[in-house]
């Protein structure tokens, strides 16, 4: 049917290169899932806190986050940094521009979260002689976090495709670097490319299992 | 900062790479759409046999990134000798991104119809067509059509990655003009400001929808 001949072997002999790529892969995604939720949960607080810098501030970088392409955010730490003297390194640039949206997304899914727990609890806790941070801590918190694990996670699979986006600042250490590093050298796009399609598959499957897996276990009651 | 070397034209350069992501998005979205509510109902009404392997191969496009998919589709369309412009390429992929999640949206949307509800107007001698158009359809679209414009924004902002085909949408005429006016952040803070005031109040329209439409209020 078409003429022209699958090596696949070619891509089958980069495998160990691709898998190292991927490691580096779900580092960055890691990476930046660490630096986004400690983002997002200062950013809930800003909002929380009723003072209107802090809030308008929060709702900037939210607003943003969500509002332009995650590519875009990349680019503006790689080039639009530059302009005032700092230059990020490729893989700098990406840990910056998804933890940057990460946090975003993640900073709307814990309001999401906290709303979803009736303000009742915070004045039972507190009635029972609880501090205002006692109650957060011991009653708002857990649930907060068990209705928002599943979100998060989902956000972690987002992060490791997004990862890919690297390459167009010239990253190529990660899976989709390192791809398209062995298919300028040989162009067998189709071949290496189809690999790195199945590697990001089965990583991004086996996050959403295991996080299944954690849910099931943390959160029986 | 404020003497810059943007010209008007250059503005409409970027103007005609913003009308290049509508245009990329539009198609992609109305194909994607009509191919999710297609795979929607299969997904909810027919038998396993054919839902399941239609679930994992839509899985597939959410599950390998964009751009991965796009180069992968480019590479397929020279091998097969289909003769695509990367016009048509980006569209055929974005379509079947967006028909993978439009499905997810669909099929939401019509198990949020109560069964008993569905029955009741089988019951009153309405067939199944009729059944969908004029009982499911209208409260199925209330539950996703929220969900549905999160999708369009998302696909929008997610065109930006045709640029690797080599198609000149909003992010790369602005990388263009970087690359001749060395301006980085000047004209970056531009284009994003193009695709903010185009995200933004569909953002907000979906929001207000959600809030208005939600059931429990």
């Amino acid at each position: 049917m078409f003429n022209y001949t699958f090596h696949w072997n070619q891509a089958l002999k980069a495998l160990p290169q691709m898998l190292d790529g991927a490691l580096i892969t779900l580092q960055i995604a890691l990476l930046s899932m660490l630096i986004g939720v400690a983002c997002a949960l200062a950013l809930t607080g800003f909002r929380l806190s009723g003072n209107r810098v802090l809030s308008g501030f929060a709702t900037t970088w939210i607003e943003i986050a969500r509002n332009t392409p995650a590519l875009f955010q990349i680019y503006m730490a790689h080039f639009g940094l530059g302009n005032f003297g700092i230059h990020l390194s490729p893989y700098t640039a990406l840990l910056v521009g998804i933890a940057f949206n990460n946090a975003g997304y993640l900073a709307e899914n814990f309001r999401g979260a906290l709303k979803a727990i009736p303000d009742t609890q915070t004045r039972a806790g507190r009635s029972l002689g609880m501090t205002a941070l006692q109650a957060f801590r011991f009653i708002v918190l857990p649930q907060m976090l068990r209705v928002a694990f599943l979100p998060t996670t989902n956000q972690m699979v987002w992060a490791i495709l997004m990862t890919s986006l690297g390459v167009t600042v010239g990253m190529n250490t990660d899976l989709a670097g390192v791809t398209q590093e062995l298919n300028a050298r040989s162009f067998r796009t189709f071949e290496f490319f189809a690999l790195a399609a199945v590697i990001y598959y089965v990583i991004a499957k086996a996050v959403t299992l295991a996080a299944r897996a954690i849910a099931s276990r943390m959160f029986r009651y | 900062m404020f003497n810059t070397a943007l010209t008007w034209s250059d503005l409409a350069f970027l103007a005609q790479g913003a009308a290049m992501t509508l245009a990329v998005t539009a198609v992609s979205v109305t194909a994607g759409t009509l191919l999710g509510i297609l795979f929607g109902v299969i997904r909810v009404q027919a038998s396993t046999y054919w839902s399941v392997p239609l679930t994992f191969v839509l899985d597939v496009f959410r599950s390998v990134p964009l751009l991965i998919q796009l180069v992968l589709a480019n590479a397929f369309q020279s091998i097969a000798k289909l003769g695509w412009g990367p016009f048509t390429t980006s569209c055929v992929v974005l379509s079947l991104y967006t028909a993978a999640y439009c499905t997810e949206i669909v099929r939401g949307g019509i198990s949020s119809v109560p069964a008993t509800t569905r029955r009741a107007s089988r019951s009153l001698g309405m067939t199944w067509w009729q059944d969908m158009r004029y009982i499911v359809a209208p409260l199925a679209t209330r539950v996703s059509l929220p969900s549905w414009i999160g999708l369009t924004l998302g696909v929008m902002k997610d065109s930006a990655l045709v640029l690797w085909l080599g198609l000149i949408e909003l992010l790369r005429a602005s990388q263009i003009l970087v690359t001749r006016l060395q301006e980085p952040l000047f004209i970056l803070l531009i284009c994003g400001a193009i695709y903010f005031l185009i995200s933004f109040p569909i953002a907000r329209l979906g929001g207000y929808l959600e809030k208005r439409w939600s059931p429990n209020d």
